[in-house]
């Protein structure tokens, strides 16, 4: 298991075995939120109002403000409406929405309930990421609970109100966390982005509108409507309310999920996660998931884990990834990791990111296996300046700024690499601080 | 309507437009390759991206929709910037080898590298290759030069009704392929050649054989279905090399069948007849047009001399042009006989001196798609008139409601409201349970032609559910298939119809079989008088039969019955573009006459229009058009009225004896409607397969290579094989009254009950004769 703390809203009051049973989320007070609102027959608009006032934002990696975009849906649509949780977690060094459903799945549960309410969707679904199988099993059993219990399913707690939520496993590919594409795949078709607009809240699932949130945006829905909107942004800053999950990952001594308000200074999250493994020094960090630029060490001990002091740095909170590297990293190796992923995820559906991503991982290849060319690193920055922006969805973007950041600050050891044909970090320190087999030698 | 600057020029454009529907209004060109007017937005390849005032990145033109007051740059160095890197991204992975590439010189993606590609390449990887697949006799494959624009793939899903190609794996292995081990089969397939912008998808037949350059581009007319599609014939060195679509929205929009594509092939058949001949004490003779043409006349003079000029009878084919056709009914009238007919297919001619014009489509083509309900009846619709077939499919798609009476339950790829699949003999039946329904609601009295009829049926659910339909619909149409034009009792049918129509006030038509087949009844090439129409000529045999392009066996009603009559004359004249085995056992003298490339003439389509068109190549051999053979035979006959010295003239004459429009009509009067008996014994379904329908697409090779050209079987729908005792695969012999054929037994469960489906217009069929009446099967 990793490391777990969890104090605030999501994994409040996470202890012991069997945190994912009803039983153990109701003695949590689990619920509560949702009896409050059937037994006061609180209306839907208040509830998006409270959620604006949080200043909850959306927690998959866009950081799009929740109540906002609750709001976005049509009210008096004749006919059906969705509700999409996106559990379809791919990205690298993100792993938080998984622990959620290991061990807080009513949390979730009962979010997407008030959402459904809240925004008058009778069915939503819970698209969940298909390389984790435990988690989808505990999913539909924690449904079956809610079920049993009428917590879910026709007239919710005897009230008019009904709800019915289906889990969907996925196949694993990255793209469908895409929300657009998660549609399609949850349609039954290839998961492939589709253009926007419209948006899925007017054209959504089955062309009907829909709100996609992600699993932890929901999992903070109980907390805001039991505590109040107020409580959430007091836990947080001005519009950055709330906790957030950090998923820290790489060279620190207790990797895991740390629930910290948001705010809170990087070094104190990495004080959380036990500190530089072997006390080395910090070389950077991927603050939010594999897709944001990465900040070297100087930039990021000075920041506060908020949306918009990452952003101001020059790179994004998005899903809360944190991705520590250590002084053992060669950089290029790195990203040559990186962009092999985005290369194998795209999914080909559009032309610079089909064609651009083998393009930036054969280069990045070729210079970490010591056949660099002088003209690269310019063609590295070229190449994905002419993939921003200029697709579909944001996967081009995704993979295009890791190159772009990686190059920025560390060019340095780009043209090293290129001029010597060898890494700038010695093979041997590499190999002492990851452990890994490093195969060639310069 | 919104407001919209584009490069600084201000235009209104109506709501809902997208800034490439405004840069076409507005004349303004933006690079594009995904993008196509009749197919969904995929916004895929990028090549459009534009700067839009206020948007952070640039947008793709295609998907971003017009709001007021957008300013749109598509020249900015912004957009351009955006657009060169889209194609360099196109082009890393595409060969640079357009010389040797069949795509070369009218090539999207070449034509657009010019302006926005790179003097050289940046790209020093590997390039990526892409097995080609095999997608059948038709589209040849290069799948390494695909973009992955999926055209292809939108077309099958949205225009054809069936997605053949797909796009399989991910990412930079993405490719464009058919479903595992499948060709594409398609009758519109051809039309994805025309869409691929790029070489990935080539045309197999002429894969090769010419640049677009070298080609001159000629327009023509189909001369297949009664669509009449609007052709370009291209040329090379006097030999038609290629057929693509002309583009006309009221007709064929931008697509054509594969039949209108490929048939070109047939024009240098190894049958083509080239020089005259005659046929002396039993062996061929080439002759010059002098000795061939003064054998015809004086043969025809001797029959009129000894057995009189009632003994003569022309039968012409529906594919002549309207100038053939009218010059060979003067001909033969010329002589003093009446005795003419195109209606080669039909066997019921009771409507004949009934009618009040020609049967006709009852509305615009253009106006299909917009109908909110139509009944076809009796019409194998897809493979009779693809686009029309592809006009209702996008009707359907659009909300109305297609219904189909028929005696197959054929996949039309579109979805119907309702589907009611009889045997032949209960076709009148089912359609007068309809009429009835509708006469129930419209709570009308009857025409006294259906009465009867009306009286001795009950109208089920589905019939009122179809009249229901019918009379709700604010625009309806009832449309009859050609299943009808050849139906025994085609008269009932028509008059049932025509009642319906009048009953639920939608507009009621006839497909038509053929090119002309509104062109002949304009021509006049129909008996008058107490002449013999073409069942009566077959069925009572003349001395003397002029053919006008017809295989008699292939294209009669009864082609065995109509090859025996023929024989039996003692003169027959054909005039024709091919000789086959079977016109040199039937015929006296040959008379090598142009197909449609090689001559002018018009064609008068199901609505009524009327296209002309010239020789898009000189005759082939001594061939001559059609229009002069039978002008130099009059003379010879020293007939009066025939001094037209060009086939414009000979129009001419025909139109001056008024509108076409004034005479189309689907009124017939003083006929009386009856019903079928149901025949003992299984009831031949005969269908005239799309690539067997005519001379011309017989003898095209990679048609005939297709599923489509694929030889008649016995299909029976499961129950009935079990019944027979029979499985899928085992040869069978079929009998009806007047011989027997050798099959092989294949389920069909479409094909309804008490039934077998045996195709016509197949030489491995003719031996059974009527396309009607009942057969017997058994193991072979």
């Amino acid at each position: 298991m990793t490391a777990l703390s969890g104090h605030g809203v999501v994994l409040d009051g996470i202890a012991g075995e069997n945190t994912w049973r009803l039983e153990d989320y109701l003695k949590r007070g689990g619920y509560a939120a949702l009896k409050k609102i059937i037994a006061e027959q609180i209306p839907p608009e208040n509830i998006i109002a409270e959620v604006k006032k949080s200043a909850l934002r959306g927690r998959g990696g866009a950081g799009f403000p929740t109540g906002l975009k609750w709001s976005f849906m049509p009210r008096a649509f004749p006919g059906a409406k969705y509700i999409c949780c996106n559990s379809d977690e791919g990205e690298p060094g993100t792993f938080k929405d998984r622990d959620i459903i290991r061990y807080n799945p009513h949390a979730l549960i009962e979010g997407m309930i008030i959402a459904g309410y809240a925004m008058g969707c009778g069915t939503g679904y819970n698209y969940i990421h298909g390389e984790i199988f435990a988690e989808y099993e505990r999913f539909e059993a924690a449904l079956a609970e809610a079920r049993e219990a009428n917590l879910l399913g026709s007239n919710i707690l005897g009230s008019a109100f009904s709800f019915e939520l289906h889990a969907h496993h996925g196949y694993g590919a990255y793209i469908c966390g895409e929300e657009t594409a998660l549609l399609e795949s949850l349609e039954g078709k290839k998961g492939q982005p589709r253009f926007k607009p419209p948006f899925p809240a007017s054209f959504g699932l089955y062309g009907k509108p829909t709100t996609i949130n992600n699993t932890e945006t929901f999992a903070s829905i109980p907390y805001i409507i039991r505590e109040g909107g107020e409580a959430f942004l007091n836990l947080g800053k001005p519009n950055n309310g709330g906790t957030k999950l950090f998923s820290v990952s790489g060279h620190v001594n207790r990797p895991g999920n740390y629930e910290i308000p948001l705010g809170t200074p990087f070094s104190e999250l990495l004080e959380l996660a036990g500190g530089m493994r072997g006390g080395r020094k910090l070389k950077a960090v991927i603050p939010g998931g594999s897709s944001a630029p990465v900040l070297p060490a100087s930039i990021m001990m000075d920041l506060t884990m908020d949306y918009d002091a990452i952003a101001k740095a020059g790179s994004m909170l998005g899903s809360g990834a944190v991705i520590v590297m250590d002084e053992t990293t060669c950089m290029v190796r790195a990203l040559e990791r990186l962009s092999y992923f985005y290369f194998e995820e795209s999914c080909g559906q559009c032309t610079p990111c089909r064609e651009g991503t083998g393009w930036l991982y054969r280069m990045v290849h070729r210079i970490e296996h010591g056949e660099g060319r002088a003209e690269d690193l310019e063609m590295l920055t070229g190449v994905s300046d002419n993939i921003m922006g200029r697709t579909i969805c944001a996967l081009g973007d995704a993979a295009a700024m890791p190159v772009k950041s990686f190059v920025k600050h560390f060019g340095d050891e780009f043209a090293y690499h290129i001029q010597h044909k060898c890494c700038l970090v010695p093979h041997e320190v590499q190999r002492e601080g990851s452990k890994i087999y490093v195969e060639h030698a310069c | 309507m919104l407001e919209i600057e584009i490069d600084g020029a201000k235009l209104e454009v109506p709501d809902g437009s997208t800034v490439m529907d405004a840069a076409n209004r507005a004349g303004t060109f933006i690079p594009h390759f995904c993008y196509h007017k009749k197919l969904s937005i995929a916004a895929n390849c990028r090549m459009c991206l534009v700067e839009v005032e206020k948007a952070p990145k640039p947008l793709p033109a295609c998907a971003t929709p017009v709001t007021n007051g957008m300013k749109v740059s598509t020249h900015s160095n912004k957009a351009v910037n955006a657009q060169k890197g889209v194609m360099e991204f196109l082009l890393i992975n595409h060969p640079l080898d357009c010389p040797i590439c069949d795509q070369g010189g009218e090539c999207q993606l070449q034509d657009l590298a010019v302006g926005y590609g790179g003097g050289a390449s940046r790209y020093k990887e590997e390039k990526r290759v892409v097995v080609n697949k095999n997608l059948g006799p038709l589209i040849s494959t290069d799948m390494t030069r695909c973009i992955h624009c999926t055209r292809c793939v939108r077309f099958g899903q949205e225009v054809a009704g069936i997605m053949e190609l797909g796009v399989g794996n991910r990412g930079e292995h993405s490719e464009i392929m058919s479903f595992v081990g499948r060709t594409v089969d398609s009758e519109l397939s051809g039309n994805m050649i025309d869409l691929c912008p790029v070489g990935a998808l080539t045309s197999k037949p002429f894969r090769f054989s010419a640049r677009t350059w070298e080609l001159s581009r000629r327009k023509s007319v189909s001369p297949h279905d009664s669509l009449g599609a609007n052709l370009i014939v291209q040329v090379k060195h006097d030999e038609v090399k290629r057929v693509l679509p002309l583009e006309n929205e009221a007709v064929n929009e931008c697509w054509i069948s594969d039949k209108d594509r490929f048939s070109y092939e047939a024009l240098r058949s190894p049958e083509r007849l080239t020089t005259p001949r005659i046929k002396q004490g039993g062996v061929w003779r080439d002759v010059d047009w002098q000795t061939a043409l003064e054998y015809a006349a004086s043969s025809l003079k001797g029959v009129a001399a000894d057995h009189g000029a009632s003994q003569i009878g022309a039968l012409l084919s529906p594919h002549s042009t309207l100038e053939e056709l009218y010059l060979a009914q003067k001909l033969v009238h010329g002589v003093g006989s009446d005795n003419v007919d195109f209606r080669l297919r039909q066997s019921d001619f009771s409507l004949d001196g009934k009618r009040a014009g020609a049967p006709w489509l009852g509305l615009p083509v253009a106006e299909l798609s917009n109908q909110d309900a139509v009944l076809v009846v009796g019409s194998f619709l897809r493979k009779d008139h693809p686009l029309l077939a592809q006009r209702l499919r996008r009707a359907a798609s659009q909300g109305c409601d297609v219904m189909r009476l028929h005696v197959s339950a054929d996949d039309l790829l579109m979805t119907l409201a309702q589907d009611v699949i009889v045997a032949p003999s209960e076709l009148v039946r089912s359609l007068a349970a309809i009429v009835k329904a509708a006469a129930q609601i419209a709570g009308a009295e009857v025409s006294a032609s259906v009465a009867d009829v009306l009286a001795a049926v009950t109208a089920d659910e589905q019939a009122e559910a179809i009249a229901r339909a019918l009379s709700e619909g604010e625009k309806a149409a009832v449309l009859l298939g050609n299943f009808v034009a050849q139906h025994p009792n085609a008269a009932s049918l028509e008059l049932l119809a025509a009642e319906l129509a009048r009953l639920t006030q939608a507009s009621v038509g006839v497909i038509g079989e053929a090119a002309n087949s509104v062109g002949g009844y304009i021509a006049g090439a129909l008996p008058q008088g107490q002449g013999a129409n073409a069942a009566a000529m077959v069925a009572a045999p003349l001395k003397s039969y002029l053919l006008l392009g017809v295989e008699p066996e292939l294209d009669c009603a009864d082609g065995l019955a109509a090859r025996k009559a023929v024989q039996s004359a003692a003169s027959v004249i054909y005039l024709g573009s091919f000789a086959s085995d079977s016109i040199a056992e039937i015929a006296d003298v040959m008379l090598p006459v142009s197909p449609f490339a090689e001559t002018s003439g018009s064609y008068v389509n199901a609505e009524g229009r009327v296209q002309s068109f010239h020789a898009v190549t000189k005759p082939l051999g001594d061939s001559r058009p059609a229009w002069k053979v039978l002008r130099v035979l009059a003379n010879l006959l020293q007939l009066d009225g025939f001094e037209f010295d060009s086939s414009e003239a000979v129009r001419a004459a025909v139109l001056a004896q008024g509108e076409v429009a004034a005479k189309l009509s689907n009124v017939a009067e003083g006929a009386v409607a009856r019903l079928d008996a149901a025949p003992a014994g299984l009831q031949r379904v005969a269908d005239v397969p799309i690539h067997f329908a005519d001379a011309l697409v017989r003898r095209a090779p990679a048609l005939q290579a297709t599923r489509d050209g694929k030889a008649p079987d016995l299909r029976a729908n499961s129950a009935l094989l079990a019944e027979l005792g029979l499985q899928a695969g085992d040869a069978v012999r079929v009998r009806s009254s007047s011989g027997d054929a050798a099959l092989v037994a294949r389920a069909d469960d479409s094909v309804p009950a008490g039934c077998v489906r045996v195709a016509a217009a197949h030489a491995s069929t003719v031996a059974l004769g009527s396309l009607h009446g009942t057969l017997t099967v058994e193991r072979a």
